[in-house]
């Protein structure tokens, strides 16, 4: 299982790279989900895959009986999940709005903060 | 002891909820400042803890270490800590004048109450996972005031900025998973032991490099730093001054504590690398601000040339040099916070922040030249003020360790700050303003103008302060770094609380 | 989206999807669910209203903004973990009150904070995800 999930992770950035390379920044934004969900992986394979129950003890007991799955890792994930999705969540409206105001996502051609000295100098 | 720690956390939280809630209203803003007032008190009373008793620590939520979640103040949290909170409450008497009420209504000082609480448990948290979260508390606070207004730079520059911090946050956080998955603990303390245990210290190396890299985007450290000086120039004054003071400082505070608590089985490897890219980022943004003509966009790239020193302090790895590079933390803060709110008000003067636009500052308001002066001089290392104790202290341990390369760059760097400072003291005080209009303090109306100024005055004189009577702060940074080489008395503080619950 | 039978079946799945979210969010006491995941079925509850009859009217069913239920269920979650001080607990323990008992299987009632902090969880996500749905909805 670990080897199938590393080869996973592997893929995963792999993917999230290309996409990052590229000038569009909504292909950016798509890589960075990608190496957001990478990165939970490598988290949630740092816990051991183990074939066990969930981390919960029976009624009545004071520790959970058998063998059980580490619920660190996963506990985690859960949190990076959540606060990757909310930084992921405004990171799409902030694409949004910079798209409706700029009227472009090429960042070559974002630069606004950053104006490219010859080039405005000349269209001023 | 759970109360101490806790508190300067707690207490922006706090104020950001009924900031928010009264944003509509004038009374919300005071209400922030009286936040800021309270945390800066809070954050008195733990210095005050951590100076008697060396270090502090609670575990929340009642569990033991290693398993619960720690809060851990040593020297060198408390005196961030402390500072944060000074910086936190210089800008919120600032934003009284220079924050507009559109701003407000959009949650301006929720946001920023939010950000103070960020950088605050960032400090103060002993659990790396923790530690994530806090950055992220911290990064989701910034991005929503850098983009606050949503001017079209502001936009460009905040698409750079969150880009290249989310990518940052995603190499830290696969870093921690791996050193999960090696050591099977998270809780700093914890991990001092567990990483000098494990038997394949290459694959230690290798995570200690990934959060290298995590933490110097944060730090804007050489190869890194792109984001930097395409944003910090967009936001309103107030907000740019405290992203300037504390927020690349926190990846600093978190290398610092890393590659002094953690990783330190490689030295010869990791903290020689830190040592060349500490001298390439004092270079190149010495020489990236020579190449600006902007008063902000100096100042940014100017950021990226000091975090050098400091990273320097922490690569050169011994008791001088993490004093200097302490101390340097210290007064760099309070500094490069200062030189942005002083930009804020030649702006508001002058009409602009283009150094070929600007000018005539001098003649018409020699109060604020006055106050320019001294940060500024600070910076480039000017004796007596703080720069000049901060830069000897990392030089001379330099040349103690043979370095001579180092400590020449250091020294170049020095002379090419006090380059751009006098470039900006010529362009925006001294020659006369280029459309004929003289900047003085009139053109603004009290009601903003004295909120604007009194923080400035304030900060200004804290340099004076540090620069004059050196000795206490001096002793203070050697034995916070005395702490940091040698980390006993900090995993005693965490890991002895086992012990201490029945 | 102007279906009628999409706005009519609306209304009975909002109804529905808001009274699971908070079945989902008492039954996270001891097994799986909770704050989070009652907010977030509580937001898709209020996101399939808006879709069905605009954001407008879902705004308007909500009553107050949902920035403001996030920030006051900020709040409550504060609240919450602070509250632990007063009896001597390290910050955020959870605090049980044992009524008709003296244990936690004999109680009649067990009010506590962790329900609290629970509760103060479930107003961030639900107000947090409603106001990011909308801002989305309105824009596209």
């Amino acid at each position: 299982m670990e080897s199938l999930t590393a080869l996973l992770v592997g893929l995963l950035v792999a993917a999230s790279v290309y996409l990052m390379l590229a000038r569009n920044f909504l292909r950016f934004l798509f890589g960075l989900i990608l190496l957001s969900n990478a990165a939970n992986l490598v988290i949630f394979a740092a816990g051991r895959m183990t074939a066990g129950a969930p981390a919960l003890v029976p009624e009545g007991a004071s520790v959970p009986d058998g063998v059980i799955g580490n619920a660190l890792p996963q506990a985690l994930v859960l949190t990076a999940i959540v606060i990757g999705f909310g930084l992921l969540a405004f990171t799409l409206a902030l694409t949004f709005e910079a798209y409706r105001r700029l009227r472009t996502l090429d960042s070559d051609e974002m630069r606004h903060a950053e104006p490219d000295e010859g080039k405005t100098e000349a269209g001023r | 002891m759970s109360w101490l720690l806790a508190l300067p956390i707690a207490i922006p939280f706090v104020t950001a909820v009924i900031v928010y809630l009264l944003r509509n209203r004038a009374l919300g803003r005071w209400i922030s400042l009286a936040g800021s007032l309270a945390s800066l008190a809070a954050s008195a009373a733990l210095m005050v803890a951590v100076l008697r008793d060396g270090v502090v620590a609670a575990q929340m939520g009642g569990w033991p270490a290693p398993f619960g979640i720690s809060l851990v103040a040593d020297y060198l949290s408390a005196v961030m800590v402390v500072i944060t909170a000074i910086t936190g409450l210089a800008t919120a008497v600032y934003a009284l004048g220079e924050i507009e009420e559109r701003l407000e209504r959009l949650g301006y000082h929720a946001l920023f109450q939010v950000l103070i609480a960020g950088v605050t448990g960032a400090f103060l948290t002993g659990d790396l996972f923790n530690l994530y979260v806090w950055f992220e508390v911290m990064l989701i606070a910034s991005f929503g005031l850098l983009v606050l207004g949503g001017s079209k730079e502001q936009l460009d520059a905040g698409i750079k900025y969150v880009a290249l911090n989310l990518v940052s946050t995603l190499v830290f956080l696969s870093g921690i998973g791996l050193l999960y998955g090696v050591t099977g603990t998270l809780n700093l303390a914890d991990l001092h032991g567990a990483v000098a245990a494990v038997e394949d210290q290459a694959l230690i190396t290798v995570i200690a490099m990934m959060f290298m890299v995590g933490f110097g985007v944060k730090a804007a450290v050489f190869p890194l730093f792109f984001w930097l000086p395409a944003s910090y120039h967009t936001p309103s004054f107030a907000v740019s001054a405290v992203f300037a003071g504390l927020l690349t400082k926190v990846g600093v505070y978190a290398l610092m504590r890393m590659f002094t608590l953690v990783f330190v089985g490689d030295v010869g490897f990791t903290h020689e690398i830190l040592i060349w890219v500490s001298a390439l980022t004092m270079l190149t943004g010495v020489l990236g601000a020579a190449a600006q003509t902007d008063f902000r966009k100096i100042l940014s790239f100017h950021i990226i040339s000091q975090i050098g020193y400091m990273t320097l302090g922490l690569a050169l790895y011994t008791p001088l040099a993490l004093m200097g590079g302490v101390f340097y933390l210290v007064h760099h803060i309070i500094v490069k916070a200062n030189l942005f709110l002083v930009a804020g008000v030649a702006q508001k003067l002058a009409g602009g922040t283009d150094l070929e636009r600007i000018g005539g500052l001098y003649k018409s308001s020699p109060l604020l030249a006055a106050l320019f002066v001294v940060p500024a001089f600070s910076l480039a290392g000017f004796p007596p003020l703080s720069g000049f104790w901060a830069k000897f202290l990392i030089v001379k341990a330099s040349i103690e360790l043979g370095e001579w390369l180092i400590a020449f760059v250091a020294l170049f760097v020095g002379l090419l700050t006090i380059f751009s400072m006098t470039k900006i003291w010529g362009m925006a005080f001294w020659k006369p303003h280029p459309e004929g209009i003289e900047p003085t303090p009139d053109r603004v109306p009290a009601r903003i103008r004295v909120p604007m100024m009194l923080p400035i005055a304030g900060l200004a004189a804290m340099t004076v302060l540090i620069g004059f009577f050196p000795e206490p702060f001096v002793q203070f940074a050697e034995t916070a770094a005395v702490q940091l080489l040698e980390p006993a008395a900090y995993v005693e503080a965490v890991l002895g609380l086992r012990e201490a619950r029945p | 989206m102007n279906s009628i039978i999409f706005s009519a079946g609306a209304r009975i799945l909002v109804a529905l999807l808001l009274v699971f979210s908070v079945f989902m969010l008492l039954r996270g006491h001891n097994l799986p669910g909770g704050g989070f995941i009652g907010g977030l079925i509580g937001a898709v509850g209020f996101i399939v209203y808006a879709l069905a009859c605009g954001t407008a009217e879902a705004k308007a069913a909500l009553r107050v903004s949902p920035e403001a239920i996030a920030m006051v269920g900020l709040g409550i979650a504060l609240s919450a973990g602070l509250a632990a001080a007063p009896f001597g607990e390290a910050l955020f323990t959870g605090i049980w009150i044992w009524v008709g008992g003296d244990s936690y299987a004999t109680a009649a009632l067990k009010p506590n904070t962790v329900l609290v902090f629970d509760v103060g969880v479930y107003l961030v996500v639900l107000g947090s995800i409603v106001s990011l749905a909308c801002a989305f909805e309105e824009e596209v």
